[in-house]
């Protein structure tokens, strides 16, 4: 873990660990928001150090959203709960193509969690933040006791601005529109099974948790006759093809064949005896774009890094409304339901 | 991926099944035993290559949905012991028992683990001295082996703290059972190739003498399935009926004698009822005397378990090939993939569950084809 900006300032070396104090308002909690947060999240909105902090937006339509963080474990191959908490939000943001500007973060930290991996985690978030050009304006922490929380809990809700007359939603797939996702799936998910306790497997897969705001920007400047867009997190590609085809009452063919994934996560989910379209990702998005639109768009989306191996996976159609349908390797069809409830532990 | 992908080509499956075509000239109905072939059936739609004449019935291979309903009960009470750590695969922990299942018992404080091998068990149950750490130990002779070990590891390390609550069940009594029911319609049989690898196929040409059932030993890949049913199909056709090994590359006729030995030391054989089937002579595997200490019906006291059935579910018979889903009255009302009223609705491969998820399909498809005059 790579965690060279940050030396543990005087009065937080008193306390390697967090105690209940540090979330009790006092001065504990003061010398945490001083030398721990301010640094990291440095800007002057949050500066003014107010119950709320006051921020200046354009006219016109907000976006909002808010997510909590509950990751096992904390740290994984290619991020962190810190890394997941930012891009988390902003990607529900730019999910309805709003462009993300402010973040708020809460902490929910449990007594004893040291001191130095709090650091870290709120290092990453302020990496993460800088890269997807948002700031984190307010912010809270609780402290509680040990054994209830697993280190270290994040809730982040965040605020974008819609352009104007633009109206992307999962009620508007509509048929003859194409379907696209903009990589290989099931990465974040494998990587995160593969550092589970009790499941440790020896592997390169790394997370691919990334903000998605300057792809979908990309994306935008090439066509508006993008219908809907998602973030494949929970549940995976199968979840969110699923939901979009019940709101927008249409039906869903994907091509198998035409799947982007990984010959590592193909190999882990093949051993565990898991499908990788129900796998989480964090860093991908699948776009439901006007069938005229869907050539330019993956040509752009190709051009961009979080978009390289971009691919149209299937079409969206008036038959068999409300469900997703794959055509198989070898020529058959299969019907891919919503996922009853979740067969493993929680992944992010 | 190397070894598995060559055995998923699309133009060869396209292949395999015009050949099926030219060679079937009437209705036969195959059961494919394991559940891992049924997966894989539905998971690349195989059945739709093949043609009308050829019916695939799910057979009883699948452990999460044969576990006898009691086992299950019994399982949900020791979870719920306080200082009992319950070790499971994933699949058993939506299993409905009389009143709920595994995940419930975890909402409500049991401390109930999913482990991708037993040996995992015994190394929390190293880890955790203070817990008394039971495994749930159920399936076919496949996953006999390591749980064998497990228990075998466990009286090595003389860990007082492990048990094993087994409900393991075996393939070939299940088939000479399906073969004397009298609703079985099942002419021919794709045996289990997993099991095969383990136990070899030497217990099968009784079988096919007796009942006079061609047995093809089968694997999982879908050109695997393809080869397994057009071997059947040949047998069928030809009114010959043989153990043919359509999986040579993973299965021998003797199997894996190492893991056999080790069988016949943990293991003892015992009368064992099937859920939705009943009691099946000599159908199941119990820990024998000499690991006696180790198996948790024995160890722990669980009484007053009112074991229900629900009235309406008829999976016995489905799994019999005798019932399709669709022709239960539950079917898609009072029973569905998010209210299960038997195993086989539960796991996406269950018989009930695979026909409802692609039966819809399959329904609105119909409906929507033109119709000519």
């Amino acid at each position: 873990m790579e965690f060279t900006n940050w030396s543990c300032p005087l009065p937080l070396l008193d306390y390697p660990n967090i105690v209940i104090g540090h979330g009790g308002g006092g001065k504990l909690s003061a010398e945490l928001i001083e030398h721990l947060f301010l640094p990291a999240f440095r800007n002057d909105v949050l500066e003014n150090l107010g119950d709320s902090s006051v921020l200046n937006v354009p006219a016109g339509r907000l976006a909002f959203s808010t997510d909590s963080f509950v990751v096992k474990p904390l740290f994984f191959p290619g991020g962190s709960i810190g890394d997941l908490a930012v891009n988390g939000t902003v990607n529900d943001l730019a999910m309805s193509g709003a462009r993300p500007l402010f973040l708020s973060a809460g902490f929910i930290i449990e007594e004893g969690f040291s001191m130095s991996s709090l650091a870290q985690v709120v290092q990453r978030m302020a990496q993460a933040a800088e890269k997807a050009g948002v700031l984190v304006v307010t912010g809270d922490t609780k402290v509680v006791e040990k054994g209830h929380g697993d280190g270290c809990y994040i809730n982040t809700a965040g605020i974008g601005v819609m352009p104007d007359g633009l109206h992307i939603g999962p009620t508007r797939a509509q048929p003859g529109d194409a379907v696209i996702v903009s990589g290989s799936i099931g990465d974040h998910g494998m990587a995160i099974m593969s550092v589970r306790e009790s499941l440790e497997f020896e592997t390169t897969i790394e997370s691919d948790c990334a903000a998605l705001n300057t792809l979908v920007d990309a994306m935008l400047g090439v066509s508006r006759d993008i219908h809907v867009l998602r973030d494949p997190t929970r549940g995976g590609v199968a979840s969110s093809l699923n939901e979009i085809a019940g709101q927008s009452r249409v039906g869903i063919m994907i091509d198998e064949t035409k799947i982007p994934v990984k010959s590592d996560v193909h190999s882990a989910c093949e051993l565990l005896g898991l499908d990788p379209i129900y796998v989480a990702n964090e860093g991908k998005l699948i776009a439901i774009v006007a069938g005229h639109a869907a050539d330019a768009v993956l040509a752009c989306m190709r051009t961009h890094p979080l978009g390289v191996e971009a691919a149209i996976i299937g079409t969206v159609t008036a038959k068999h409304p409300g469900m997703l349908v794959a055509k198989t390797g070898i020529g058959g069809t299969r019907v891919i339901p919503m996922q009853i409830g979740e067969q493993l532990p929680r992944i992010c | 991926m190397k070894y598995m992908n060559e055995f998923r080509d699309g133009a060869t499956a396209q292949r395999l099944a015009q050949e099926i075509r030219q060679i079937t000239t009437r209705p036969w109905a195959i059961m494919e035993v394991c559940g891992g072939q049924t997966h894989s059936i539905i998971r690349n739609g195989i059945d739709q290559l093949l043609p009308e004449e050829i019916e695939l019935i799910h057979g009883p291979g699948c452990p999460v949905c044969v576990t006898p309903l009691e086992l299950i009960d019994k399982a949900l009470a020791i979870a719920s012991l306080p200082g009992v750590m319950f070790c499971s695969f994933g699949d058993m922990l939506r299993v409905p028992g009389s009143t709920k299942d595994l995940f419930k018992v975890k909402s409500e404080g049991g401390d109930i683990r999913v482990v991708y091998s037993p040996l995992d068990a015994v190394t929390l149950a190293q880890k955790n001295p203070e817990k008394q750490v039971v495994f749930f130990g159920i399936g076919f002779e496949t996953t006999a082996p390591a749980n064998a070990m497990a228990v075998h590891l466990a009286k090595k390390l003389g860990l007082r703290n492990f048990s094993m609550l087994v409900s393991h069940v075996l393939v070939p009594p299940a088939l000479e059972a399906i073969m004397t029911s009298p609703i079985s319609r099942v002419q021919a049989f794709l045996a289990a190739g997993h099991v095969c690898s383990v136990m070899g196929y030497w217990q099968y040409p009784p079988i096919v003498e007796r009942f006079h059932v061609p047995i093809v030993i089968t694997g999982f890949e879908p050109l695997d399935v393809l080869q397994g049913i057009r071997q059947t199909v040949v047998q069928l056709e030809a009114g010959e009926a043989s153990v043919e090994n359509a999986y040579a590359r993973v299965c021998s006729f003797e199997g894996n004698k190492t893991a056999q030995k080790m069988l016949e030391e943990v293991f003892e054989v015992t009368d064992r009822a099937w859920r939705g089937v009943g009691t099946i002579p000599k159908s199941g595997w119990r820990l024998s005397p000499a690991y006696r200490d180790f198996d948790a019906e024995y160890r722990f006291e669980v009484s007053g378990i009112e074991t229900k059935e629900s009235p309406l579910c008829r999976a016995g018979e489905v799994l019999q090939g005798a019932l399709k889903p669709n022709q239960c009255e539950a079917f898609g009302k009072q029973c569905t993939p998010r209210n299960p009223l038997g195993a086989t609705m539960v796991s996406a491969e269950g018989a009930c569950a695979a026909y409802y998820n692609y039966g819809r399909f399959v329904t609105l498809e119909k409906a929507q084809q033109p119709v000519h005059a």
